[in-house]
């Protein structure tokens, strides 16, 4: 079983209409969104879910207010400021943890001098097992201003490779998110190969060179896709000649086409319409990307 | 006045609405740019480098001759950064938070701090603007500490303007916390709208002011306005899809200087934000 990652550093630059696009292209794959922060996949692939879970990472602080003698150790002891601190002076104060802030250390819990600090599991969000025409897919939604993405997409990809061993898919399909931080490594780690979108623009050509410097350092096999390379043909070949330079093989070009915006507010991968020449060009960069998977 | 400029969804022109406001406001303003995984206000506002300033986060060190092997560290640690089967314990430094825990409780006193390196802090002066941005480290996982870093650099007597980096996980809420008020840029996609209401979701959850910026109006459909009337959200300016626009932004020319009549939009919006937050200091948009 293989698996492709879909990233591109710089966000906005079309990996998850790429994805979908793959998704329709593939024999039997097994999809994962592991762009948990913002998952957009599920809009052209309508996937019929199969099964929610819950999923917990980790703790939250939470102060008992009736029990709280108000001596603001908490507030002294956080890394995060996460403490909030309402009223002047101290003996006064009350104290609370914002949930946005706390990363869940438990120093606070273990320096109250009163016990009056709560350590629950945190609820972070949901992940799913879905049924689309394309084949099966796992994804999640990370609630509102919530933390733990990282652990979040290890679920998703997880689930992803468990439905593609249990079925024998072939290949397991991932959008993944932008960045090359915490989800972004969770994402990459172990895949066969990575396939890094980007876009003819100085900050594409920036945020592209920032992602494969993570690929090399994780030493995962890269290829490049420009996406609406027609917009500055030298900027394009300027970042194919960087892609070789750093050991990614340029993989393809994809044309400046308003029928991927369209594609999106019909709800389908772009694939569909097969007299787009955005299309066109991703049928051409998918044979290319089977060729290094095989 | 410290504004956040922020969105769900990746690539919708946070960089582009921050950097051509801060140029077109003509007094000193202060940029912030803490998309610290990718950062790019620099390709658009370059200048000179006035600093560069390494930022670390604390992470334990044990002293083997104090060490009798208890575990307390081990068993506190939240993230399985440091464990001790018996003997001096092993270290995950890349796991570590720098939360300072083990360090606390280690009853032999073992454990000391030293910084370990996440990225670096780079101030450059271009024109009006003074910007700060962090550069994390390839490979290092957590971007808030360096994010809390450069927030660090406000000094307070000038706007601040914040570029926030995508999403609406711990790295944005590290971004927003404390702003006066967000403005939320979006394009009439679906996958524009869809990140917009998780955006939006994520702003009211901690109580933070804000409108929305529409990029790339004339694509996709109107349910983006649709939905900001329906939610009462003031849909603060509007750019056309424009290939004019896209090309000069991917040659890093900001609009300001490509189009001169963007000057005065960009300057009237920040007036009209102004304004909002003027009205109604502790509020929320809604």
């Amino acid at each position: 079983m293989k698996e492709l990652v879909v990233i591109s550093g710089k966000g906005g630059t079309g990996k998850t209409s790429v994805t979908a696009a793959f998704a329709a292209l593939a024999d039997r794959p097994v999809i994962a969104d592991c762009d948990v922060d913002a998952a957009d996949l599920h809009l052209v692939l309508s996937p019929r879910v199969r099964e929610r879970h819950d999923f917990y990472s980790g703790h939250e602080a939470v102060v008992r207010r009736e029990e709280c003698v108000k001596c603001g150790a908490c507030l002294a002891h956080c890394r995060f400021d996460a403490v909030k601190m309402d009223g002047a002076r101290a003996g006064e104060a009350t104290f609370s943890i914002d949930p946005a802030l706390c990363e869940g250390c438990g120093v606070c819990v273990r320096f109250c001098p009163v016990n009056a600090i709560d350590f629950p599991e945190r609820l972070c969000g949901e992940w799913m097992v879905s049924d689309t025409d394309y084949g099966p897919m796992a994804h999640a939604c990370l609630n509102a201003a919530a933390e733990n993405s990282g652990k979040l997409v290890a679920t998703v990809r997880r689930e992803a490779k468990n439905l593609a061993e249990a079925d024998n898919h072939p290949l397991v399909l991932v959008d993944g998110p932008p960045g090359i931080g915490c989800p972004v490594i969770a994402s990459i780690t172990g895949a066969s190969l990575v396939l890094a979108v980007t876009e003819p623009t100085v900050s594409g050509e920036h945020d592209l060179e920032r992602v494969l410097a993570l690929t090399k350092h994780f030493k995962i096999p890269a290829a490049v896709c420009v996406n609406k390379w027609d917009i500055n043909e030298a900027m394009t070949e300027a970042i194919e000649a960087k892609a070789r330079d750093a050991n990614a093989i340029p993989a393809g070009r994809i044309r400046y086409d308003v029928g991927v915006t369209t594609a999106q507010v019909m709800g389908q991968p772009v694939v569909v319409f097969p007299e787009s020449v955005a299309a066109q060009d991703m049928q051409t960069l998918w044979k290319r990307i089977q060729t290094m998977l095989s | 006045m410290i504004l956040a400029v922020a969105s769900g969804k990746g690539g919708t022109g946070k960089t582009t609405v921050s950097a051509n406001m801060a140029r077109a406001l003509d007094v000193d303003a202060q940029l912030l740019d803490c998309d610290v995984e990718e950062p790019n206000a620099h390709l658009f506002l370059r200048g000179e480098v006035l600093d560069t300033e390494v930022v670390g986060i604390p992470t334990p060190q044990v002293d083997p001759s104090l060490c009798d092997g208890c575990n307390a560290c081990g068993a506190f640690c939240e993230y399985s950064a440091i464990v001790s089967f018996g003997k001096a314990p092993i270290l995950f430094p890349e796991m570590c938070h720098g939360c300072g825990g083990c360090m606390k409780v280690c009853p032999r006193g073992a454990i000391t701090e030293k910084d370990r390196r996440i990225g670096v802090l780079e101030t450059f002066q271009s024109h009006n603007v003074m910007l700060t941005h962090g550069r994390l480290d390839v490979g290092v996982a957590m971007a808030p500490p360096l994010i809390r870093a450069v927030k660090g650099k406000m000094r307070g007597d000038a706007a601040a303007i914040l570029d926030a980096p995508p999403g609406t996980s711990c790295p944005v809420i590290a971004t927003l916390r404390g702003v006066d008020y967000a403005l939320l840029v979006t394009e009439p996609t679906p996958f524009g709208l869809h990140d917009l209401r998780l955006a939006v979701a994520m702003t009211r959850e901690i109580n933070i002011p804000f409108g929305v910026l529409v990029n790339r109006v004339g694509v996709g459909d109107d349910r983006v306005q649709r939905f900001c009337d329906q939610e009462n959200i003031p849909i603060l300016m509007e750019i056309p899809d424009d290939r004019g626009i896209a090309e000069a932004h991917s040659r890093g020319q900001l609009m300001v200087d490509a189009l001169p009549e963007y000057k005065e939009r960009f300057q009237a919006l920040f007036e009209s934000i102004e304004n909002l937050t003027r009205e109604n200091p502790d509020g929320k948009s809604e």
